[in-house]
Formats: structure tokens, C-alpha cells, sequence
């Protein structure tokens, strides 16, 4: 089986490549770059599609994905996140580790890659838990984890309050070379917050989270980071003061990466309006001098990649009071959208810069051989169209979780494809189902 | 002109002019509540739902006599004896009140916000009789209604809220509507009890309540909550008392003729002593009466009515 792309301007930092050219997929695997490539030769079976005027990228990969899947399948599964993975362009995703059970063992790593083989329309990359049952007690078997196919740990969700505990976990995971990836909360300064502390909170009448929740336990595994030569990897940085600490961090040459999100580099806490469940979210939307420094982070390289926290929940767990919401924003069908209009559109970040952040950085982190179009590499690659438009919608998600801030948003700057090892799962804006390709090759 | 709103969700919705409606209409229902006869047929025909998810004598109250003196069906609800204990969602709540007919529904909740729910789902009007730490609107109505009785005017006055400014919904309703109507708002208390942006509601925050207190013409002392303490904003009652509890030696730097205001329920002895709370100056108990007079005004409003004159008979 192969497939031709034809005319696009493929973008590939990893290799050099800025330019209109061709790629040919064999058997999964990209076989050459280069122009006036073709199918001359073999006798049918061979598709092509016509990516003149579209961006044609290593696959997007988003680092930090909530499957929910085993326990939580009101909210998601494996089968409907990856499908809304493949709608947002997304390759691969890797799912956190806040499951139930949670995702701390062998067999758990297991279970998730099994589910992936059989339902996934995307890679997935199981992290597992830094702690047993995220807990934050004792440490869980992350060698075995590893061993199992484990990309990284976390306890995202129920960040490690213990700070003994969190140094022994960068030790110890370092020898394995996973990183930590740190969902950076003080539990007490939280205390029972819902929203950004500020001026909206106070006129809202809702308790509110300091921006220094996050700092506090930003400065410390960073710290911890320095201490132990571990491999930390800020998850969905918020603050002003956090983008500082990292930018800190990384002057003096530690090893240290840090992800935004798209609703944190787009919203502010004014979006919580009229008490919109949507808008609660975990670091919440923050101030408006906090998303300039998220951007300027993206921008001058602080912020290593752009990652969506993917959190779906089921449509009457978030129809409720405010305070009695669950914390999560759906990000996967939107990040690349939101991604152009708030970054590549002002010229905060280049196309190349955007590469570096979705496919190429976070394949880097998780240690995955992905992020590059070279020949023969995996034939993952997503397909985007620059000028087109769509107004968000979110009753056509594929997510299960239809949480979302930004219904009727006019996003420009869509993926148009998503192919996973050759295989084209999403094309058109739509699930590429298998007869569509053989309609699609018989029709001509 | 009648209100520009289907709900009373708010002060900080309201314009100067809707306040201004709203406390001329509570003027002949005060008259009404003065009569032998405490009783007109305005309201006949009405469903008004009281639905009070937290415990509350004097607001319920208030808005059930409201109600039954204008020949309103009123009906209570409160949640421990509702089907929101087997678990019902305030939308679910909301629709089924809507379908049976009701007109007007008032509701109390632990959660800010919940009006605004209840408003999304159903036609009827909503009054929110007190959201979480958010807003208390008829609280501050009466208050207002209260200070303009006595003072007035409420335009150029000085007014201190003393207390847990954080936690209460009464301040923040009170601070919209005073700075409004044209009043100079201190917010006085604990800085640990003291929100963040609170200056951007254009009001002064003091933390020593001699300050706060020179020369004002209004004391709003609000009510404190044990609960607090044990949340360690600050170290005991007793300190507490010491620091910020309104005596008559406080009292006294405030003008003579201050008025001493408390939204009950008190705790004497703690935010305010007791000769204070029963002094010349305090009007505490006139609060309770007006807040049934401007109860009925906004019922009157929000079920369509127009010019107050209509209402005598």
C-alpha cells in the first residue's frame, strides 16, 4: 500500500525542510521526500492526496491527554478520544495515569495498550503513576512500567505533596530516563479554589487560587530537579511567575521542559462570565498579564510545547453550580485551531516553531522515535489547511466530553488530514473510514 | 417604567434608576404592612416558590409574607424535605417548578451562581435571596431602602461594612448598591478577611476599624462565623472581638447620628456588643420590617407591574 502527498509545503525542522515538496508512504513508512515524486510503477492500490497550498507536518502529538479509560467511560474512552485526537490532527496522545484503577502497574500499562491496539485510531502512550493509587504514599513499580511501555510518570491530578517523596521519584526515574512530568499544585494554598484569585473571584463570590499554588511547587521541583538531575517536565504552566522560574531554571542550564495549553495562552478568568463550567479548569484561566507571559514563553522558547490537557467529562457532571463542577476543558479538536489564531497569527510563533512544540519537543520528552517526515521514519503525518475556516461546534465533537469554552469560536487554520503509520484516519474533516479509502481509490 | 430584567439575580445588574424604582415602590407597601388589615389582592393568582437550600428564618420569612400579604399562593421548599436529597440536580428542580407554574421562584443556595442556573432553565423570575458568598440583593435593597428612610439620601453618605468581607454576600450586594446610589464605601476587617481587587469595587479597605469608623454616617456590622476561625483567617473569637468588634467606644468615633446596621443573625458580644445593638442609633429591627416592605416591591416589579399607585387598592 502506498500513498502519495502531493505539492504541500512540508515543514520538518528535524530534517532541515521548509519547501513545496512530495512525500511517498510504503508500507507505513515514509520512503522519499522530494519534488515530482510518483507512483509510476505499481499497479493500483496506490492513493493520493493533493496537499497543494496545505501545511504537510511530522504528526502532532499532544503530551498530556485524559482517556479516561479504564473507570471513567461516562466521560471517555479510548475509541472516542483517539477519534477526537485523529479530528484534531493529533497522531499520537499520551494519557494520563488518573484513571480507575490507576494506572500504576504492569498490568494497568498493559491494559492500556492493549485497548490502544484494538480501539485506538491513534497512538496512544500510557504514562503511569509516580506514586501507588496516586496516593502520594510510596512509590509505584515505574521500572516495570517502563519496562512495559510507559513514557513517562505523573500524578497528574494529585501532585506529590511529599517533597521527600518527589526527590526519590526524580531519582529513581531517572535511571530508567523517564521524566517526571509535574502537575505543579500546592493542596493547601489551593484549599477548596475554583477559580483564579483576583478581582473576578472576589466579584463572583468564588473561592479563589493563588497564582502562588503553582509557583510555590514550581520552585521546588525545580529545586528538587537541580538536586537529583532529573528530567522534570512542567505540566500545563499558568502563571506568570512559573514561566519566570522555568526560564530561570533553564538559563542556568538545568534540564527542565514546561507545557501551555491552549485555553491558558487564549482565555482569561473574565471568560468564567456568567458562571460557566466550561471556564473551570485546573490551573484555572488566570489574568490577562499571565497569558501574555504564556505566550512570551512560547515565544522565546521557556515553554517547550503546547500540549491540550484533554479533559472531558460527561455533559451532567459539568450542568451544575460552579463550585460543584469537575475541573477540565476538551482541548483535542480545537488546539490546532486555537494554536494559529492566538500564535501563528500574530506572529508569536512560525509554522517551524509550532512543529517544535506539537510533534518534535514532545516526542523528544517522551523519548518517542516520531517528530521527523525523514525517510524511514513512521509514516505519521498530519496534513493542514492554513486558510480554512470553521466556526467551533461543539455538538459535532468526537470527544465525549462536550466541555468546551469555545462553541461558536471561528477558528482558521485546520487539519485536513491525520495519518497514522499510512494509514489516513481522518481526512476532510471527517473519520476516514476504511470503505471511504476504498471508495476513494475505486472512484479515482 | 418597570424593571429591565425577568430576575433579580444581583445589585451589580442594576441600574441606579431600577434601585431607585425599587425602593419608591417599597414605600406604600410599607404602608400596607402598617394596616389592621395587612392584606391586598394584587398578587392573586401568583405562584411564588420559595426554594431555600441553606437554613434561613428571616429572609424566608420575609419573602413568604411578602407574598401572602399581596394574595400570592406561596409555597417553601426547603431541601432537606425535597427530592434534592435523593439527589435531584438544581436543573432537574428548576423544570419541575417551571412546569407545575410557578410565577416567581426565590432561591437561597450555598453555591454562587445557582441563580443564574435556575434563571437559564425556567421563564419564571428568579430572586436570588442570597448565593454563596456572591450576592444577597434584597439584603442590600432593604438596606439601602432602610438608610434612605432614615438619612434621606443615600448620595455623599459614608458607609463602613465591618467584618468578614471574604466570605459575605451581603457586603459585596451592599457595595454595589452603595457605591450606585453615590455613597463612599469602607470596607473594614481582618486582612486575611479582606478579598483581593476589593479597591477595584471602588471602595476603601481599612484594617484598623478606628480608622474605618472616624466619622462615618452608616456602621454595617456583618455577621461573623465560627467556621472561619477553625479555618484558621484568623487566631480566636476572643481576638477577634478585641480587634473588630463594634463597641461604644468604636461607635462613638463614627458621627453622631450614625446609623448602626446589622443584616442579622447577631453575635453579641462578638462583632457587636450588646448596648451597642440595642442602642438609640441601631436600626437592626427596622431592617426586618423593610425587607418585607421591599420584598413586595420587587414580587409587585417582577410579576409586570408598573407605577407604585396602583397598588393602594
Amino acid at each position: 500500500m502506498k500513498l502519495l502527498i502531493k505539492g504541500g509545503r512540508v515543514v520538518d525542522p528535524a530534517a532541515g525542510i521548509n519547501g513545496e515538496n512530495d512525500i511517498l508512504v510504503e508500507d507505513g513508512k515514509i520512503s522519499a521526500v522530494g519534488n515530482n515524486l510518483s507512483v509510476s510503477g505499481t499497479a493500483g492500490g496506490a492513493e493520493t492526496i493533493d496537499a497543494a497550498g496545505k501545511l504537510v507536518l511530522p504528526g502532532l502529538i499532544d503530551m498530556h491527554v485524559h482517556l479516561r479509560e479504564p473507570g471513567f467511560e461516562a466521560k471517555e474512552t479510548i475509541a472516542t478520544g483517539t477519534r477526537a485526537a485523529a479530528m484534531g490532527g493529533f497522531t499520537g496522545v499520551a494519557c494520563m495515569p488518573n484513571t480507575n484503577p490507576v494506572i500504576d502497574s504492569r498490568a494497568l500499562v498493559e491494559f492500556i495498550n492493549s485497548r490502544a491496539a484494538s480501539e485506538g485510531l491513534v497512538n496512544v502512550y500510557p504514562i503511569g503513576a509516580v506514586t501507588k493509587g496516586s496516593k502520594g504514599e510510596e512509590l509505584a513499580e515505574i521500572g516495570d512500567m517502563k519496562l512495559a511501555g510507559a513514557v513517562g510518570i505523573s500524578d497528574d491530578g494529585h501532585p506529590v505533596m511529599n517533597a521527600q517523596l518527589m526527590r526519590l521519584a526524580m531519582e529513581y526515574a531517572g535511571m530508567f530516563g523517564l521524566p517526571v512530568i509535574s502537575h505543579c499544585e500546592d493542596l493547601n494554598l489551593v484549599a477548596d479554589g475554583v477559580m483564579h484569585e483576583g478581582y473576578q473571584s472576589t466579584v463572583y463570590g468564588l473561592k479563589g487560587i493563588t497564582r502562588a499554588a503553582e509557583e510555590t511547587m514550581v520552585a521546588r521541583d525545580i529545586i528538587l530537579a537541580e538536586l537529583t538531575g532529573a528530567r522534570l517536565h512542567i505540566a500545563h504552566i499558568s502563571t506568570a511567575g512559573s514561566v519566570d522560574l522555568v526560564r530561570m531554571a533553564k538559563k542556568r542550564g538545568l534540564n527542565i521542559t514546561a507545557e501551555a495549553t491552549p485555553h491558558h495562552f487564549s482565555l482569561t478568568d473574565e471568560a468564567v462570565g456568567n458562571y460557566d463550567t466550561a471556564t473551570k479548569v485546573n490551573p484555572p484561566l488566570r489574568g490577562e498579564e499571565d497569558v501574555e507571559a504564556v505566550r512570551e514563553g512560547l515565544r522565546d522558547g521557556t515553554i517547550d510545547v503546547i500540549a491540550t490537557d484533554h479533559a472531558p467529562h460527561a455533559v451532567e457532571e459539568k450542568d451544575v453550580e460552579f463550585n460543584y463542577a469537575p475541573f477540565g476543558i476538551v482541548g483535542l479538536e480545537t488546539a490546532v485551531g486555537l494554536s494559529f489564531r492566538e500564535l501563528v497569527e500574530p506572529g508569536i510563533l512560525t509554522v517551524e516553531d509550532l512543529v517544535m512544540k506539537m510533534s518534535v519537543n514532545p516526542a523528544r520528552i517522551l523519548g518517542l522515535v516520531k517528530g521527523t517526515l525523514k525517510p524511514g521514519a513512521d509514516a505519521d503525518i498530519t496534513i493542514i489547511d492554513p486558510d480554512l475556516k470553521e466556526k467551533v461546534d461543539i455538538s459535532r465533537f468526537e470527544t465525549k466530553g462536550k466541555n468546551s469554552p469555545f462553541g461558536g469560536w471561528e477558528l482558521k487554520g485546520l487539519p485536513v488530514a491525520t495519518i497514522v503509520g499510512g494509514r489516513v484516519v481522518m481526512r476532510d474533516r471527517r473519520l476516514w473510514q476504511e470503505n471511504d479509502k476504498i471508495r476513494n481509490t475505486s472512484g479515482g | 417604567m418597570g424593571l429591565k430584567h425577568k430576575d433579580l439575580l444581583g445589585i451589580q445588574d442594576l441600574s441606579s434608576e431600577e434601585i431607585r424604582l425599587i425602593l419608591e415602590t417599597a414605600e406604600p407597601m410599607k404602608d400596607i404592612i402598617r394596616r389592621q388589615i395587612k392584606k391586598v389582592p394584587t398578587l392573586r393568582g401568583k405562584a411564588v416558590i420559595n426554594l431555600f437550600y441553606e437554613p434561613s428564618t428571616r429572609t424566608r420569612t420575609s419573602f413568604e409574607l411578602a407574598g401572602k400579604y399581596m394574595s400570592a399562593d406561596t409555597i417553601n421548599i426547603s431541601t432537606s424535605t425535597s427530592s434534592v436529597v435523593k439527589g435531584e440536580s438544581l436543573r432537574d428542580t428548576a423544570k419541575t417548578l417551571e412546569v407545575m407554574g410557578a410565577d416567581i421562584v426565590i432561591i437561597r443556595h450555598s453555591a454562587a451562581g445557582a441563580p443564574h442556573i435556575l434563571s437559564k432553565y425556567i421563564s419564571a423570575s428568579v430572586i436570588n435571596a442570597g448565593d454563596g458568598f456572591h450576592e444577597h440583593p434584597t439584603q442590600a435593597l432593604l438596606d439601602m431602602f432602610t438608610i434612605k428612610e432614615k438619612k434621606g439620601r443615600i448620595d455623599g453618605l459614608k458607609v463602613a461594612v465591618v467584618g468578614d468581607i471574604l466570605h459575605s454576600r451581603v457586603a459585596r450586594s451592599n457595595i454595589w448598591g452603595f457605591t450606585k446610589m453615590g455613597a463612599e464605601v469602607r470596607v473594614i476587617g481582618p486582612s486575611t478577611l479582606l478579598p483581593p481587587g476589593i479597591e477595584k469595587l471602588g471602595v476603601t479597605p481599612y484594617t484598623s476599624i478606628e480608622e474605618g469608623l472616624s466619622g462615618v454616617d452608616v456602621i454595617m456590622v456583618l455577621r461573623i462565623q465560627l467556621e472561619r476561625q477553625q479555618k484558621g483567617l484568623f487566631p480566636t473569637i476572643r481576638e477577634y472581638a478585641r480587634l473588630f468588634g463594634v463597641t461604644p467606644e468604636r461607635a462613638g468615633l463614627a458621627r453622631p447620628d450614625a446609623l448602626i446596621m446589622h443584616p442579622g443573625p447577631m453575635n453579641r458580644g462578638v462583632e457587636i456588643s450588646p448596648e451597642v445593638a440595642d442602642s438609640m442609633q441601631s436600626v437592626i429591627n427596622e431592617q426586618v420590617t423593610n425587607g418585607v416592605a421591599v420584598r413586595m416591591a420587587l414580587l409587585y416589579l417582577l410579576a409586570g407591574g408598573g407605577s407604585p399607585h396602583e397598588i393602594i387598592d
